[in-house]
């Protein structure tokens, strides 16, 4: 039997699976399935693998799969929703680190590689690692265990300019005399690693989504790389599908906070200078959940806002709560959300999905601005650089110009918030010192039992 | 004899163009998933990583880089696929979700 055409053959039919998934995921009606056609594209792929005639020893294949499948298996039932984001940059990391392997592994098993394959071995080790790297300070921000300010120092740009001439000076050394250079690869390797830590510690927490998903990017790629390096076409056309998903993903992410994405990883969002001073804002005026429910009970229509804040008071089950009781109660509700509210496109989505929130009353953010004049009541949970006027009105100010829902033309905003601390941006925020808006000052989720109480009692 | 490079290339050319028209029609309440599903994806590294580890060698060291190879990519696909599973098992239409 002729094992490499079945073999082959085999990858065109994953890789067909792997298309025809990504596409059914596009619809939430379709998304679960397209999900297990995809598994099942790699099942195949990872089977017909094992009868390549190149591997012979099957003992620690078994080893690291057995290893690495309850790693992912106790990872992916235990991780709560809310560190859904955190997860899918060390998954992403993982990969890229896998890909930089495989490509030390080729040449440390063949010391002489052509042109060719020399330069897919750089690139593999180089976007590998980069991934690797970057991704776990991305997880690292994002869980909190690092700072999530920008880390800036003096001569930052140069320091990064100088290691990327460097590594790519190493690489080119490299490639031309490969059988002498082992030294020179492992620096290769170790520079990487540096050039990922530097490219993501001064990109200040709140934009990790558009880093996570550029990432997520550099992961196919690096995969896309280590299929030139071992003539693999299944890693070839699937590294580059995930290339390119990743990179149109990217773009919309920047788009919805009309900054550009070298604005995102070069200008450190620090760095901007604030030139309108933080002075006089006026009054904020805050409200008791008493008073709040005599303005809720009167509304025709309340649009809810969440952001991140509703994630982590986990506060998402007694939202949906209050929404059913307004709607009992003949109130039309609606959620409003902002593309990148949250730590992840589609952040807020998935953990109002998971509260049982029915996904037709979820609603973007340009549809909703093109209503929000009509809206009684605006309810935001725990979202602020997503609802700042400053963006529309400020041109001093970091978010000039991202586009962001327009609570404050609704009639009333009511914003739940703990204190007045700034939000992830660090910027203050002028609508909570407008006519039409409250506080509600406390934990979202007690804020939102109350209100729920005061319905029922009522 | 243009060679492989060549027809790899197409490929790669060709892969582009899907991933971009395929994605493009994803809706913003799906992204989340998104990300997740496509990461898995590139955990086909797992691939690559099959046949490092597999294969004939006389020094450990290519053993050793294989099989961490394959480790890190399986929890890459395992992770991924489940945690992906895990988040569309919660998008429910309104009739399903008062049952």
């Amino acid at each position: 039997m002729n094992f490499e055409l079945l073999i082959n053959l085999a990858y065109i039919l994953a890789a067909g699976l792997f298309i025809f998934g990504l596409k059914l995921l596009g619809s939430a009606a379709t998304a679960r399935r397209g999900n297990m056609l995809s598994a099942l594209g790699m099942f195949i792929a990872v089977v017909v693998t094992l009868l390549n005639k190149e591997i012979i020893d099957f003992k620690w294949i078994i080893v690291g799969v057995v290893i690495g499948s309850f790693i992912g298996v106790l990872a992916a039932k235990f991780v709560k929703m809310t560190q859904m984001p955190e997860m899918v940059a060390l998954l992403n990391g993982f990969g890229g680190i896998a890909s930089l392997l495989v490509g030390w592994g080729v040449y440390h098993a063949g010391p002489s590689p052509t042109y060719f394959i020399g330069t897919t071995i750089f690139l593999s080790v180089l976007i590998g690692g980069v991934t690797f790297s970057g991704s776990l300070i991305a997880w690292g921000k994002l869980s909190e265990t690092i700072g999530g300010k920008p880390v800036l120092f003096p001569g930052q740009r140069i320091v990064n300019a100088l290691l990327l001439l460097g590594v790519i000076t190493a690489g080119v050394l490299f490639i031309l005399h490969p059988a002498t250079s082992y030294p020179l690869f492992l620096g290769v390797i170790g520079a990487s690693l540096i050039i990922g830590i530097m490219v993501v510690i001064p990109i200040g927490g709140a934009d990790m989504p558009v880093v996570i998903s550029l990432l997520n990017s550099y992961s196919g790629l690096a995969a896309c790389a280590a299929g030139f390096v071992i003539h693999n076409n299944v890693l070839i056309v699937s590294g580059s599908l995930v290339g390119a998903s990743g990179m149109i993903l990217t773009r919309i992410m920047c788009k919805a906070m009309n900054r550009s994405l070298a604005n995102v990883l070069f200008s450190g969002f620090g760095a901007v200078i604030h030139k309108k001073k933080a002075g006089e804002q006026g009054e904020a005026k805050p409200i008791n959940s008493e008073d709040t429910y005599y303005l809720l009970d009167s509304a025709q229509s309340v649009v809810f806002v969440p952001g991140y804040g509703m994630a982590v008071a986990q506060a998402q089950h007694v939202v949906r709560e209050l929404a059913e009781l307004l709607e009992e109660n003949g109130t039309e509700v609606k959620y409003a959300i902002h593309p990148v509210a949250g730590r992840m496109p589609g952040h807020m989505n998935v953990l109002l999905a998971e509260a049982n929130v029915p996904y037709d009353q979820l609603v973007e953010m340009d549809d909703i601005n093109s209503q929000i004049n009509t809206v009684d009541v605006c309810l935001v949970i725990g979202a602020n650089d997503v609802v700042n006027p400053a963006a529309r009105e400020d041109d001093s100010s970091p978010i000039y110009g991202m586009p962001i829902i327009n609570v404050d033309q609704s009639k009333t905003v009511i914003v739940l918030k703990r204190s007045m601390a700034t939000g992830f941006a660090g910027i203050q925020n002028p609508l909570f010192f407008k006519d039409n808006t409250r506080m509600l000052f406390g934990d979202a989720k007690s804020s939102l039992s109350h209100l729920v109480t005061e319905f029922k009692e009522n | 004899m243009i060679g492989e490079p060549i027809y790899l290339a197409f490929i790669l050319m060709l892969s582009i163009f899907v991933g971009f028209e395929v994605i493009s029609k994803v809706p913003s309440i799906l992204h989340t998933p998104l990300m997740s599903g496509s990461n898995a994806i590139s955990g086909i590294t797992l691939v690559g990583a099959l046949i490092a580890a597999g294969s004939e060698t006389d020094t450990w060291v290519p053993i050793v880089l294989g099989t961490a190879a394959v480790t890190f990519a399986t929890i890459n696909v395992v992770g991924g696929y489940l945690v992906t599973n895990r988040m569309l098992a919660m998008f429910k239409k309104k009739e399903e979700a008062h049952k």
